[in-house]
Order: structure tokens, then sequence, then C-alpha cells
């Protein structure tokens, strides 16, 4: 809840007449030189954040897949067909829907699962209540490595290796417990009274949390449902292991695809990593504000 | 049918009636309760069948010898039965105390350990410091941010590549370089260099979440304390010492925590910017990952060993780390 209060106390001070003599700043003015400093770091930090990302904008315009050494040229013969290219004749769209497939399969799940959860560990004590928040814990931060191994044993036995549904329920493993703790932290902010309003007039607690508590948890249900998204639209380890069709290529796993031993397109890469970029990163800008706000609910509360 | 909506969120103690028998007890708790493991029932399947069924056997195979020519497997039509034996803890030995031993573990461990520490140390360091600078009033203070979170909003596995231009030998930097005369090391191939690069590229991976994070906190912090401060006569670093820090720690120790782990288990930008041709710069997790897939055959065994030893590893930090927040009478935000 915090991005959201920005209220400075400085304007109140500001118009204090300023005592005679030495002249004092006001409480949040700074001199010129520290102004200066503030902008000079801002800008040098915002170049660096920018840069990279924009080179490989420069670098998909360029025709040729040896471009990147000599990017002065580029100027000269800038085009769009790596973008044609990559649309028409490349396993683009299939990569793209494989990743929908598996991203928003992932999110769906994920949120369903864990929405009940979520309810009843921010509600209700339970024995048992706080070893089960240590596994939800403990959960979430599986290094890959763990279950990577056992679970392309037992998806292979089921014949599930090189599917949508054994990387979607691969990706369950982290986006449940994940998407129960984002939301228990955003149940937590709701006001017990009205549980205890809906309970007095008749409600079963399922009945108060269907009808009266997801619905004001909207915004969070949104925050659990976009994490969950991009972490599986963004995951590297187990989707390269685990496709093995070139036409079921999560788009992660297809970007990996364009530079192999003997070959790199790296002009190609280049574009089709900005065509990737546009629409997270528009959606990303779009929802930016209550990412945090979600995770460190509890942290920002203080 | 009573259902416990319960206020209390710290510890519990005392007032506990005279224990019953069993089975009195277990009748009671499910009457008293069967609402919340009603509710929490799918979760619980969820976690049974997909986590800890594939750990339990994860674990069986660590005590077996399992690799890729002697599991189960199915060539055309024929089905070919695993032959794989069980050794007992010999990976386990194997690993920690085997003759190579330092080269294949000990040294991937000690720099794993440098790695979280370097990258959550600079993610720290530099998100709290343009946190600060974002928090003052400033001209152009939103569009800063905007542009800031841009490595974040960019998904990692698109923006290692675009480092991967930058770095490669004849790209982008090493010419900058060139030009400024000053040496142009080899960053995907030399060792120091790797390790170099890869803290480099995912320090500028994870400074905007630091920094949108610790800035939620800054802003949460009552300016009545600084104007009080101020007016002690407390200048401009015992304000930030004693005001600003004391008044993060919250945020702070859950997202270094969390920024510890991810770091730990950061797979996407070693395994993407070296692929598996860089074997000192392998971090534990993606090391695990060249032994179990990267590599023929493959040594299931000994890569889900190396998994189990990562996650100990993990949950005995995260249990010292949550020991001694509790020791300062924190609670973990997360």
């Amino acid at each position: 809840m915090s991005t959201t209060t920005v209220e400075t106390s400085a304007t109140v001070t500001e118009d204090r007449p300023a005592p005679a003599g030495r002249r004092r700043r006001a409480r949040g003015e700074r001199s010129l030189s520290a102004s200066l400093a503030a902008h000079g770091i801002l800008i040098a930090g915002s170049v660096v954040a920018l840069f990279p990302v924009a080179w490989l904008v420069f670098l998909s315009l360029g025709p040729d897949k040896d471009d990147y050494l000599h990017p002065g040229g580029i100027w000269r013969k800038m085009t769009f067909d790596n973008y044609t290219f990559v649309l028409q004749h490349t396993n683009f769209f299939d990569w793209l829907k494989s990743s929908l497939i598996v991203s928003l399969g992932t999110t769906v799940l994920g949120v369903l699962v864990a929405a009940t959860t979520g309810y009843a560990v921010s509600r209700m004590r339970f024995p048992g209540y706080r070893k089960f928040m240590w596994v939800l814990l403990v959960t979430q931060m599986f290094p890959v490595a763990v279950l990577m191994v056992p679970m392309y044993q037992i998806l292979a036995d089921l014949q599930l290796i090189d599917s949508y549904l054994g990387l979607i329920l691969v990706y369950c493993t982290t986006a449940v417990p994940y998407c129960a703790w984002l939301l228990k932290g955003y149940f937590d902010t709701i006001p017990f009274e009205i549980d205890e309003a809906g309970r007095v007039d008749g409600l079963t607690p399922f009945g108060t949390f269907v009808r009266l508590i997801l619905p004001l948890a909207r915004p969070g249900l949104a925050v659990a449902a976009f994490y969950s998204f991009i972490t599986a639209f963004g995951e590297v380890a187990f989707a390269t292991t685990f496709l093995l069709d070139d036409q079921k290529y999560t788009l992660a796993v297809g970007l990996q695809s364009f530079i192999s031993e003997h070959d790199a397109q790296r002009n190609l890469m280049a574009a089709t990593a900005v065509l990737i970029a546009i629409p997270v990163s528009a959606f990303f800008y779009l929802v930016q504000k209550n990412l945090v706000t979600g995770l460190t609910a509890g942290g920002t509360k203080g | 049918m009573t259902v416990a909506i319960d206020r209390a969120t710290g510890k519990r103690h005392g007032d506990r009636a005279p224990r019953p028998g069993l089975g009195q007890r277990l009748k009671h708790g499910y009457q008293k309760h069967w609402y919340a493991y009603a509710m929490i029932a799918p979760v619980a399947v969820v976690l049974g069948v997909l986590v800890l069924y594939p750990l339990v056997y994860g674990l069986y195979l660590t005590l077996t010898d399992a690799d890729s020519l002697n599991t189960a497997r199915t060539i055309g039509v024929n089905h070919i039965a695993a032959t794989y034996e069980f050794i007992g803890l010999d990976n386990y030995k194997d690993v920690l105390f085997g003759p190579t031993a330092y080269d294949r573990f000990w040294s991937h461990f000690l720099w794993t350990i440098v790695w979280t520490a370097l990258c959550v140390a600079l993610h720290y360091c530099i998100g709290l410091g343009l946190a600060l600078l974002l928090d003052q009033r400033l001209r152009g203070r939103t569009a800063y941010r905007l542009i800031l979170i841009l490595p974040w909003a960019v998904p990692t596995f698109v923006t290692v590549f675009g480092w991967r231009f930058m770095l490669a030998d004849g790209g982008v930097i090493n010419s900058v370089l060139g030009t400024l005369h000053l040496p142009t090391p080899l960053w995907l191939e030399d060792t120091f260099w790797q390790r170099f690069a890869a803290v480099m590229v995912n320090t500028w991976c994870g400074v905007p979440f630091m920094m949108v994070s610790l800035l939620g906190g800054l802003q949460s912090i009552d300016t009545a304390l600084y104007e009080a401060a101020e007016m002690d006569g407390a200048n401009a670093w015992q304000r930030f010492r004693y005001v600003t820090l004391p008044g993060l720690r919250s945020v702070s120790s859950t997202v270094v925590l969390l920024g510890i782990i991810w770091t730990f288990n950061q797979f996407a930008v070693i395994f993407l910017l070296f692929g598996t041709t860089a074997p000192d710069a392998q971090i534990l997790v993606t090391w695990a990952y060249y032994l179990g897939f990267g590599q023929q055959p493959r040594d299931f065994a000994q890569s889900a060993t190396y998994g189990i030893l990562l996650l100990a590893i993990l949950i005995v930090f995260t249990s010292f780390y949550r020991r001694w927040l509790n020791r300062h009478e924190q609670q973990l935000a997360i």
C-alpha cells in the first residue's frame, strides 16, 4: 500500500519566511550541486538500464548476422527484414502459442488451487499451521536441480515429456505455494470485520470467502496471477530440458535455438527478442504499480 | 460447528485446558478445524503429489547409481527396464569427499557463496542508493523510475542475449574499451572475466526489484520522525543512520532473504550467458544441471545428489536467518 502514499511534508515548511541573515534551506530543498549530482547519477543509471535493451533493438535492424561486429554499418542499411523473416519463416507463432498455453495454464491452475488456502492461512489457526507455512516457504525456494531429475523420470514414465501438461504441472510446484503466500499477504490486509459481518448474517466460512472476500481481493488475485504468468513465461531450465519438439518450444527455448554450434543467426535472434520484449514489458508497465505492494505488503506495513 | 476465525497472528501460549485423550482430541480437532483443513486441502494435495513424491523419489535416486544408460527407457517400441542399483550413501561421500571433490563440488560451492554475497550486496547497495535519490522531490522522478525498472520489465532470457552480443569478442563493450586504450578482456572465455561478466549481468537484472521495494519502504517511513530528528539537530548522515535504516529494517530483511534465495538459485543468467561451455563459472545449480542433462551419459544420481545438498544448504541458511531475525524481534514479511 505504500507506493501510492507519496506525501512529503515539504510543502508545509516551504511557506515559512526565511529568517534574516544567512539564508536557510527549507526541508526537502537541496543545494544546486546536490541536485545536479542526483540528476547525474540517475541519468547514468538510466543509461546503464536502457543501453543493453536499446542495443538489442538497434542490432535487430541490421540485415546481416555479423552486423553486431560493425554496428556503425547498420545506420546505412537499416531494415525491418529480420522482423518479417521471423514472423513468416520461423516457428515464432508456434512458440508464442506454447508459451501462452503453458503460462496461462500455470496461472489459472495456480491461482485457483491457491485461493482457498491463502484465505484459510490468513484467517484460521489450526494445528499444524506453522508447519504448513514453513512447507509453503521452503517449496518456493527449491532450486531447479532438486526436482528436475525425479520429475524427468516420472514424466517420462507417464509419457508427459514434451507435452504442455507436463510443463504446467512442473511449474505448479512453485506457482502454487507462491500464489498461496502472496494471497495470504493480500487477504491479511482485508479487515476481519467483513468476515465477522458475513458470519453474523449467516454465511458459512466458505460462503464468506466466495461472496465477500474474493470480490474484494481482485487486485491481490491479479498480482498473484501476474507473478505466476511472468515466472512461467520466463522459465528456462525446465522448458529447455522437457520440450523436445521445436514446434512445441516456448519462446524462452526457441530464442536459444537461433544459436547452435555451427550457426548463429544473431540478427534474427535480436529481432525475435525484441518481438518478445515489447508486449511483455508493455504489460509489465501497466501493472508495475501493484507489484511490489503485493510482494512486500506485510513488510511495508511496518 | 465452530470455526476458528482467529485474530491472533503472533505466538499463542498458555491457557491450555488439561489434555484430553488422543481419540477425544482428534475428534475435537476435526470438529473444530475441518473447515480449515478442507480449504488447505487443494494445495496440500498438489504439493504432496507434485513436490513431496518427486522429492522422495529424488532422494531415493541419490542412493543409487542411476544414469541415462541404466534407467528405464523406451527406444522405438522396445522398453528397456531399469538396471541401476542401490549403493547407499556413496554418492554423497563421493561428491563431498571423493578424490576430485574440490574441483567438482567445493570450488563451485565457494564460487556460489561469493556469487551470492557479491550479487546481493551490489543489488542492495545500488538499489538503496537509487531509491534514496528517487525518494526526494526531483524533476522527472517518475521518468527516471520507469526507465530504471526496465531491466525488470524485460524477461531475463531476452536481456541476457543482449548482454551476450555486447560482451562477445568484437562486441560493443570491447570496441569501446579498445578505443579508450583499455584492456579488452575475453568476457565469455576467460574464467575470471566470465565470473565478472556473470555478476555484472545479474546485478543489472536484480537492482530494479530492490530499488522499487526499498522505495516503497522509504515512503512508508513517517516523515514526522525526520522532522523530530532534525529538531534534535541530527545531520543528514545521522538521520539516515538512525531513522532511515531502522525504518527500512523489515523490508530489508525480507528482500535480502528473497535476494539471497533467488541469486543462489539463479539459473537463467549463467546458463544463457555461457551455456555448458564454462565449467569454472558454473554455480552449483547450473553445475548440477550440467551433470544431469548437459553431458552424455547423463548422470542422474549425482545431479540429484547436488540438488538435495543445495536444498539442505538453503533450508539450514533460512532457518538460521529466521532465528536470527526472531532474536532481534523482527517478523519476516513474506
